[in-house]
Order: C-alpha cells, then structure tokens, then sequence
C-alpha cells in the first residue's frame, strides 16, 4: 500500500508540536542554517572554484527540486538566472499568497512549522547575496500572518535573522506583507506590483523579467513557500540525497491537497511520483475512495486552473525500459503518477499539487460555471482577453447552467476560450481558459445535452403560450 | 594652377546604424537594432517598430510611441518566427533547398496553435520573421476586436469620436460583421464629471490606459487610475481629487475612444464635417503646432499636431481652448475714421496723404509680438520712412516644465529680428510716452495692443494728432484712435511666427474673416507701398521672401521652404 513520505511536515504532523522557536530548535531547527553558513569552498574538476554560496546554489540546481507553487520550473535554474552583475540590491520574495482553489498546503507550513520556512528563506537569501527578503501572505490569511511574524521576531532574538546572523557578518531582514484578497497577486509580477503598492497588475515579459527587473526593477526571486522549505532539506540531506527522493527528474516530496468527493478530503505528503492518482483517491492512507455508492467522474488535477481528466481516460506516457530505451506506454488515469510531467504528459499539470475529486454525482456543467465565476471574479482585467473573456465564460456558464442554454454553447464557450488562452500578459488566461477548454472538450455530450434541454424546454413552454390564446 | 587640389574632407554624417535583417510579410528588410522609446533614448527595435519601418502598419490601442509600454489591449498580437539553431553549434539550421529553417512560435502546451506577441513590446531578432497579415495574426486581431466590442455601448449615432474613433476603425478593417455575444452587458458609471475640461464615460472605455500613463508620466499629476476588477474595471480620478491639470485635454485626443471627451467639443459637431487646416498656437512663445477644426467660417476647436522639435504631440489647455475670441460678437468689423464708418479706399488715401507729410521723428509705431513677422516687417519698412520710434508690449507669466513658455507673446522674436523691438520688449515704451507727453510725438501707430495698459494712457493719446489703431477686439485704445483698421485673428490670415527657440513656422487660413475686416498684412502692404514708394508683393509667398532677403535671420529662406513643421534659423 502506498504511504506518506513525512519530510516538509514530518514535525509539523508529530503530536505536541507547536509552531514556536523553543520547538523548533528541539526538533532540530536552524542547524541546516549552521551547515550551509559553514560551508566550504568547492573545487570543481575543471578548476573552477565556487564560493560557499555558489555551491549552496548548485547544490539546489542538483538536488532537482522543482517549483512547488504551480509551473513546476527549476529553482536552481530560476536563481541562476539572476542578474548579479547589475550592482543593484537583490531581493527574495516568499510567495505565500496561496489561493488557487482546491489548495491549502502552504498554510500547513506557515501555520504549523513557520520557522522551517523561514530557515529555508535565510539559507537561500544568504546563498543568493540578498539582504531584504518579502513573506508575502494571503489577505484572507491572517492568522498566518500573526505567527510568521512571531517566528521572525523569535528569529532575531536569536540571531538567525537580523544584523551579523549567527556572527558571520551576514545581514537579512525579513518582511511580512499582507495582500488585500486578490488571487492575482499569486502571479510573481502581480505581487511584485502589489508589495510595490501598486495595482498587482502583472507585468510584460519582456522586459519585465523579475530575475532582471523585478521588485523595484532590481533582480528578485520569487518562490513558493514549499519550494523554499524544501531549500532546508537539501541542505540538510545533501542534493544527492534529496534527489533520491521521488522519481527522476521529479526529486523530493510534495505536498498535496485533496479534496472533492472523496472519503477522506486532507493534504499529504508523498515523495513525487511514487504516489498514483488512484492510490491518492482511493486509498485508506490517503483520500480513502468515494463515497459509498459513487462513481469516479473525472479529476481536476493541480488545482482548479489545470484541464480535467475524465474517468476511464487512458493517456500515453514515454517510459524508459530496462534496456534504456523509451517506449511508450497506455496509463490508465488512476495508474498516472502525481509528479509533474506524467500530468504534463497526459495534457493536465500537477500545478499546485491539488487534487478535486468529482463523482458521478457532479453535473459538469454547474461545476464549470462555478470555476469560470471565480476566474472572472480574479481577473485583474489588465489585458483584453482575459479581462472580456473571463466575465463573457463565467455568464455564458451561468446561463447554460440555469437552464437557458443553447445546444452551440458548447462550440461558443470553447470559441471564447481559445481566444484567452496564448494571449494575455500572464498566465491567467490559461488559468481562466484551460478549465472550460478541458470540461467542453471531454463532456462535450453534457454540454450539448444541457443546451438542447433548455432549447426543447423554451420552445414548449412558447407553443404551450400560444396554444392558451 | 598653383593650387593643389586637397581632397575635400568626408561629411560628417550621424555614425553607422546597426541593423538587423528580419523579414516582414515574406519580405526581406534591414532595420536599426535599437530605436528612440517614448523618452529618446535607444531601445530593441520592437516588432511593431519593424514592421512599421517595412510599411507595415501593425493595429493597436495601447501603444503610444509617446508613453511607455503598457502592453494590455493585445491588439498588437503578431504571429512571428525565429530561425531554428543547432544546438551543438549554434548555428542556424538549413532547410533542403539551402534557406534558414524557421520555428513559427506556437503554444509551448499546444504545439499546433500558434502564438502570437505583442509587437509594441517584443523585441526583434536576427533572421525574424514577422507575420503581420498571416491568417494566425488576423485571427487573434479579430478575437481581441469581439472582446473589446462585447461589452460597448456600441452608441456611435451619438459619440463624439465617431468618425476619429480607432475602434470604428479597426472594426472596418479587421472586425467581423456579425456578433455572437448573447450575454448582458456591464454597464458602468456614463457622464463622469473628471475635471473642469473632461467628462468620461466608462462604458465606452476600453482601458488602454493611455491617460493614466500621460497623467501620470508626461503632465506628472498622477490623478487617474483603475478601480474594481476584471471586465467591472473603470478609470477614475483618485478618490476626492479631480483631473484637472492644464494638460488634460490632451488625454481625450490620446483616447482612442469616445470614452474621454472635451467638454468644450462634446455635442458641438460631428467631426467628419470640420475643415483641418494647419495652424500655429499663439498662446505662448513655444509654438505649439497646432490642427483647427472649423466648419464654416467657425472654429470649433484646435489640436496639437505632432512636432517633436516643438511640441511633440501635446498642447496645453489653455492654448487649445484659447479660440473663442475669434468668434465674439464685438469683433471690430469696420474701418471707422473719427469714429464714423467708412471703408478701406477711403482710410488708406487719407492715411497716405498724412503719413506722407509726418516730420521725421515725430511718429511712433507700437506693434503687438501677436502680429505675423510679415505684418511686423512692414510695420518696420513704414517706421523706417516715418524716422518713428518703434516697440512692442512684453507679456510675461510663470514658466510650467513642459511647454508653457514664461514669453506669453507668440512671436517676439519676430519683433526683435525685424527691428521693431530690440533685446528686452517694451524697452522703449516709456520713451514713447515721454515723446507724446513732450509733444515730440504726435503721430501713434499702434498694432494688437492696447496701449493704456503699458504707460501711454488716455490722456496721452488725446494728444496726438493722429492715431492709427488696428485690432481684433475694442478696448480703450481702439477707443481713442482716428483710424480703427479692422485686423484677422490669426487663423483668418496666413503668416509666420518666430518662436521662442528660434523655429520660424507659417501657418495657413483655416476660415473668412467676418464683416470688412483684412488680414493686416494685406492692407500694410498697400499702405507701406503708398508711402515709401517700395514695391510690394500682393501674394503672401511674395511679401514672405522679400522679407527672407531683408531679415538677415531669415537669409536664404522661402516661404516654400518652411513647410508643415517650420525651420530652426539662428537667432
């Protein structure tokens, strides 16, 4: 049976324990923080020598670890491509403004464990020359906000933030800011403009690149909360021993949230891709299976902006044979692994690691007008088509969803839909269109079936009007 | 020939342009690496910039060369290229018969779809290809298009942009016929009261936020922005503050819909029926180039037109709404001798016969830096003959940091480089007075002033015996003289102005002027040829170049020569 693998929230899950620095240090805490401080020059075979920074640095590109916020991209990539030659400060911008529906992993670590977080972003500011690093949190979380800001007070009394950190003439201050209660300000270049004090409209790319130009147009990272957690256990374990962890090019664990008509909605932990789809919804160590009775009708993936897998789905996936060679191979949805590319394989993404679950109980049609609402209600409206084509989905959803559709809706909506996805500042317009390209696409039947009713049920209650004169 | 020939040193021309070779629309061209941004300064030629240099014109909303980059209408969505590199040696890969491979972009989730970038924003590359006109392109243009025009009032019959509007436009050229939006509209705030000069309607506005960018980085008043969210966004003023700034109006050309109007024009005329004729503002000594907008022999309004050696494309409020005058219903509209009606022919003999015996010395000019340099320069050649004093009258107000210049006078540079003043304006206007008080001066010539303000009071003018006075408007000079010569307002004559840099610009005759008013120089000519027996030039192209060869400033000029934009003559 398959199991949790307890690395991010092996402490956060243990009984008794409590999110302040007392706890922390007994279960271990700041010692990866020493380590990496201490760490030595390397000498690399080709003559090379990497300062104690660059070798933390490479360590995190070795280790594999992959953004856990949604894309899923390198992080050691993602700091190599600082610009560290421009003489302007660099900063580090935590993003813990966790909001994409069906998700609420981040929370676990800010809630539970603050201080792993926080020793992670002091490893990684102090590896990347950063002096003044940004938590930025969730309006809606402010309870989240009141215990970082507790953990970083207790950091400082300690001096594992602050002035000269642990004497080593290293100076970090960290910074909580709340949002205001928008999902935009989860894109890195919306929350750049958002802690700037602006509007969180997203960025141009380019130029706007935050590696180059970002937080007040200096070079600024910008990662996930358990991305920057995760930076602790490299550290700790060492890369080849992270990237042990998981599967090939998918190393270490991952949080997942899940959620829907399952038995046991929860979050878990579980090394990347060792994990099934089924083995995550059916079984008792995870969602438990559906509810008695039910079937499986289709599963949102990664969080409600990925594309919907439809049950009895069967996707080819490349495998490589014991004899090196790549094959191809039929996975049944259940049998997909949850890592990143086996869900990119099968046209969705593992996006933020949340899982919902619908069941044969679930009309598609209202499930989708309920996911468009959102999107239109979160676009930021900057750019056209997002900002027309999210409200144009979410009433085009509504309608056909309370019963005054038309048979074309479906072709209508995948119309308006293709014309976001591609085309916007940022990846929003995926967000708000992959949803109604993905449900339309695969219960197209549905769909149709809704509008036609609707159709028929007009033109009786117009003959029956007529019929009374 | 004791002379060796020496060879003639190379012309220093601008350094070489770097340039890149990219195709537009299958054609082979060769562009400048980098190009001016909104500020001048050197930047990645971007893909519009491209195809705009290919003769290509790329729609879009949002982009201004003027502001900076915003990038959110996506009208400018291109399908683009690049070619294929190896790898293994970085160079471009070959197709079979010898051309660069290229990689059309496409969706990286869906390799089947193209994608398209924003041409405003995205730079270009060696080898591009750019692919302004393909199916792809025309295909995202329609789609942006159909977002725009969902939620529009679509109320042309009675929108002032209408016939101006880029959104009429764009639909002519790109749109579709038909829509197939059955969903209610949103509607939002109409008729908002955003300043003094502008009212907006939100249902209109596509968001561009060309007026936000202006206010914010070209007028420095950061007054507007966007509130609520997604498909509800609405511009607005900052809560308690109001647009009101003396470059607002500005924001309603930059509107490329009907959503920011002038409450000065809104409802006055629909704009395909006004005459544009080019102009010049005289509000100040900046010059700003200017459109007037008539219909009819009246001015319903005027524009900046686009001068980057002068104005670049903005104008001042107070400039722009600086017309009505022209109109007022006290226009001097008759030559009145002592008072009395009377009529050109007449006046100018009398005037002839009385110039003609004027002692040497005992006449002055005073002529207004309002007046053209052609009407300055006879005023001068009729001075000169008289022996008379001459001067104009200095206007001078606070400076702001864009264009509004401390010399409120549109040409007195043109009154300094034609004599009639010299260094400081008004410099010999005490002298003048003292010349009348003494009884030295009796006879006055006063041009587009009105003398009482700067010294020479009533009491002083009813001491000459002879004061000629030619104005738009009555005041208490007019009031006073012998002879009133009914002059233009400037947008009823031509001429030239003499800026306050040294950039000599005509302009041309937008509407007739009312009753038996003449343009001055017209009537100066006849008179300044009755009296100093100098031949004139009945056409202003004539008047204009005699001018050119007896104004060293003006050397070598003609009035061909000065085109729509002026010259630059060292003052």
């Amino acid at each position: 049976m398959a199991e949790q693998f307890k690395l991010v929230l092996k402490n956060a899950d243990s009984p008794g324990y409590t999110p302040d620095m007392e706890c922390y240090l007994k279960h271990g805490g700041y010692q990866a923080l020493r380590k990496a401080l201490a760490t030595a020059p390397r000498d690399l075979p080709d003559g090379k020598k990497l300062s104690p920074q660059e070798v933390i640095r490479d360590d995190v590109k070795a280790s594999g670890l992959r953004g856990r916020g949604g894309a899923g991209f390198s992080a050691g990539l993602k700091w190599s491509f600082v610009d560290r030659r421009s003489g302007k400060p660099i900063y580090l911008i935590c993003n813990a403004d966790e909001s994409e529906p069906g998700t609420f992993k981040d929370r676990q670590i800010l809630h539970k464990d603050p201080h792993q977080l926080i020793e992670g972003m002091v490893i990684s500011c102090w590896a990347n020359d950063v002096k003044l690093a940004y938590i930025y949190i969730r309006g809606e979380m402010p309870h989240g906000a009141r215990i970082l800001n507790q953990a970083l007070r207790e950091a400082r009394a300690k001096g594992f933030l602050g002035k000269n950190i642990l004497g080593v003439g290293y100076d970090l201050e960290i910074h909580v800011h709340r949002g205001a209660g928008a999902y935009i300000c989860g894109e890195e270049t919306g929350l750049i403009e958002s802690l700037e004090g602006k509007r969180a409209y997203p960025r141009i790319k380019p130029p706007y690149f935050p590696a180059v130009l970002g937080l007040y147009m200096c070079p600024t990272i910008v990662n996930n909360v358990e991305t920057l957690a995760a930076v602790k256990h490299i550290v700790e374990m060492g890369p080849v021993n992270y990237a042990k962890l998981g599967t090939p090019n998918n190393t270490g664990t991952r949080l997942v949230s899940l959620s829907g008509d399952v038995q046991k909605p929860g979050y878990f932990e579980i090394e990347v891709g060792k994990v099934t789809l089924g083995q995550l919804i059916n079984d008792a160590n995870f969602g438990g299976g559906l509810k008695p009775g039910r079937t499986l009708k289709a599963v949102i993936p990664g969080g409600s902006s990925s594309k919907v897998l439809k049950a009895g789905e069967v996707f080819k996936l490349k495998r490589k044979g014991a004899d090196g060679q790549m094959t191809t191979v039929d996975v049944p949805l259940l049998d997909l692994p949850y890592d990143f590319d086996s869900l990119q394989a099968a046209g969705s993404m593992s996006g933020s690691g949340a899982i919902i679950v619908l069941d044969d109980s679930r009309s598609m049609v209202e499930t989708l007008a309920n996911l468009s609402e959102f999107y239109a209600h979160e676009s930021c409206g900057q750019c056209t088509p997002c900002r027309e084509g999210a409200l144009w989905l979410a009433k085009g959803t509504h309608r056909l969803s309370h019963g005054e559709g038309r048979k074309v809706d479906a072709e209508y909506l995948l119309h308006i839909a293709q014309n976001i996805q591609g085309r916007t500042i940022c990846a929003f317009g995926e967000a708000a269109a992959w949803p109604v390209l993905s449900f339309v696409k695969k219960f197209r039947e549905e769909f149709e079936a809704h509008g036609a009713a609707a159709e028929a049920a007009r033109k009786n209650s117009t003959s029956a009007g007529t019929h009374q004169h | 020939m004791s002379n060796a020939e020496t060879p003639a040193p190379a012309p220093a021309g601008p350094p070489p342009v770097e340039t890149l070779t990219i195709k537009v629309d299958g054609r082979t061209v060769q562009v400048p690496k980098t190009m001016p941004d909104w500020q001048g300064k050197p930047q990645a030629t971007t893909m519009l910039q491209a195809c705009a240099l290919a003769g290509v014109d790329v729609p879009h909303y949002c982009y201004h060369p003027k502001l900076p980059i915003a990038g959110n209408c996506r009208m400018c969505l291109v399908e683009f290229g690049t070619p294929v590199m190896d790898p293994a040696t970085r160079q471009p890969v070959k197709n079979e018969d010898g051309s660069v491979k290229i990689a059309r972009s496409v969706l990286p989730y869906e390799p089947g779809t193209p994608r398209g970038a924003i041409g405003c924003a995205t730079p270009i590359s060696p080898g591009m290809e750019i692919y302004p006109n393909s199916p792809a392109t025309k295909q995202m243009r329609e789609a942006v298009l159909e977002s725009l025009l969902i939620n529009h009032p679509l109320d042309c019959p009675i929108c002032d942009q209408a016939g101006e509007c880029k959104l009429q436009e764009y639909s002519v050229q790109h749109g579709q016929a038909t829509s197939q939006f059955v969903e209610a509209k949103v509607h939002k705030p109409k008729a908002v009261d955003l300043g003094p000069r502008i009212m907006l309607d939100d249902e209109r506005c596509i968001l561009c936020t060309r007026c936000i960018r202006f206010a914010k980085d070209i007028a420095g008043d950061d007054a507007l922005g966007i509130v609520n969210r997604g498909s509800y966004n609405t511009i607005a003023a900052a809560p308690g503050m109001k647009f009101d700034n003396n470059y607002t109006l500005n924001t309603v050309d930059l509107c490329p819909v009907g959503a920011l109007t002038s409450k000065d024009f809104r409802f006055k005329m629909r704009v395909w029926f006004l005459k544009e004729t080019k102009s010049v503002c005289t509000s100040c000594a900046t010059g700003c180039n200017i459109t007037v907008g008539s219909r009819e022999d009246t001015v319903h309004r005027y524009e900046p037109r686009e001068n980057d050696a002068v104005n670049g494309p903005w104008m001042c409020d107070a400039g722009r709404l600086n017309y009505k005058w022209i109109h007022r219903e006290d226009r001097l509209k008759h030559v009145l001798i002592r008072g009395q009606k009377s009529n050109w022919a007449t006046a100018l003999k009398e005037l002839t016969a009385k110039l003609a015996t004027v002692a040497a010395g005992s006449a002055a000019v005073i002529a207004s830096a309002r007046q053209t340099t052609e009407e300055l320069y006879l005023l001068r050649q009729l001075a000169a003959k008289l022996g008379a004093l001459t001067d104009s009258v200095p206007r001078t107000q606070q400076a702001d940091r864009l264009l509004v210049s401390a010399d409120r006078n549109p040409n007195s540079n043109g009154a300094r480089v034609t004599g009639i003043a010299t260094g400081e304006l008004g410099a010999r206007l005490p002298l003048i007075a003292a010349g009348i008080r003494a009884g030295t001066i009796t006879t006055l010539i006063v041009f587009g002033e009105d003398v009482t303000q700067c010294g020479i009071g009533a009491d002083l003018l009813a001491r000459l015996e002879l004061l000629v006075v030619s104005d738009i408007l009555p005041n208490p000079t007019v009031a006073a003289a012998h002879y009133v010569l009914p002059g233009c307002a400037h947008v009823e004559k031509r001429g030239t102005f003499l800026n306050g840099k040294g950039r000599l610009q005509k302009f041309l005759k937008g509407v007739e002027a009312p009753g038996d008013t003449r343009p001055e120089w017209e009537f100066l000519h006849e008179l300044v040829h009755a009296v100093t027996g100098r031949n004139g030039y009945t056409s202003m192209e004539g008047l204009f170049n005699q001018m050119a060869q007896d104004v060293p400033a003006f050397a070598g000029l003609e009035w061909a020569k000065l085109g729509d934009q002026g010259v630059t003559v060292s003052i």
